[in-house]
């Protein structure tokens, strides 16, 4: 067992774990910071299969910016316990119910594809480096790139519309 | 690494997503359940292209395998715009109902 599966099962059982720690917390903040956990792992995996532009793009824009807003937003609004919701057991065992069955059938639909050979490179290759992407984007992906900013500015302008007292 | 890891992986990370959107009543917690959603298909995303890198090398193609990462890209941009978005609708709706629990916002359907 090499190191790159120690690292493989150390990222997904830590993925795995902080996911599951964000559904099961009672207090949103708890959460938050399960979730920030969890996105490290899965950019840890982002790493490993040599996506290094989208390993840093991941912390700074999900661990960095959005969850930052997360946090503020909880803060703001000042969560406290006589807003905690109602607890119903039975809709959260359906909720539950329902999630296992979905997994199970994925799993049974997956476990004997044709994929079953195939493997991800990880450790090299040079597909996911910040020149070959670059390359990419401002040559084929240039229209979309042009209007994922006009998004991010229809974006801003909603929700500084939303967000003001009126 | 087997792609049959990553896809099992991915596929439990998007199914706690699930559970945690139809368990949880609290806005804010299925919106980050939202986000590790998200967060698995990009895991997917970016596993299958370099599967496809591989293939790609071999048959003498040494681009394969860029546009999966670059569909991850325009995710995450997506994602950053919803999540500003959304989180705005999120305070304007404690503003009016002092509640971020979505059984209050139970209106449409009376």
């Amino acid at each position: 067992m090499g190191i790159t599966q120690i690292l493989f099962w150390l990222l997904s059982v830590m993925a795995l774990f902080s996911a599951l720690m964000v559904v099961t917390n009672k207090n949103p903040v708890y959460s938050v910071l399960w979730l920030i956990l969890a996105f490290f792992a899965i950019s840890g995996h982002f790493l490993m299969l040599n996506a290094q532009f989208l390993f840093i793009v991941n912390i700074i824009v999900y661990a960095g910016a959005i969850m930052v807003l997360f946090l503020f937003v909880i803060m703001l609004i000042n969560l406290n316990k006589e807003s905690e919701p109602r607890k119903n057991i039975w809709i959260k065992f359906a909720g539950a119910l329902a999630g296992g069955c979905l997994l199970l059938v994925l799993v049974a639909a997956l476990r004997n594809s044709d994929l079953k050979g195939q493997v991800a490179q990880v450790k090299e290759g040079s597909i996911g480096l910040i020149k070959n992407l670059g390359m990419e984007l401002f040559s084929t992906y240039v229209v979309p790139f042009e209007i994922s900013s006009i998004l991010f500015l229809s974006a801003m302008v909603g929700a500084v519309v939303i967000g003001k007292k009126e | 690494m087997p792609i049959n890891y990553y896809i099992f992986l991915a596929i439990s990370l998007f199914c706690i997503g699930i559970v945690g959107v139809l368990t949880r009543r609290n806005a804010i917690i299925i919106f980050m359940c939202i986000e590790l959603m998200l967060n698995a298909v990009n895991l997917l995303l970016v596993a299958f292209s370099k599967m496809h890198h591989l293939n790609g090398v071999a048959q003498g193609n040494p681009a394969a395998g860029t546009d999966g990462q670059l569909f991850v890209f325009f995710i995450m941009v997506v994602a950053a715009a919803e999540v500003s978005v959304g989180l705005a609708i999120i305070v304007m709706m404690y503003r009016n109902i002092h509640s971020v629990d979505v059984n209050f916002l139970n209106r449409l359907k009376h």
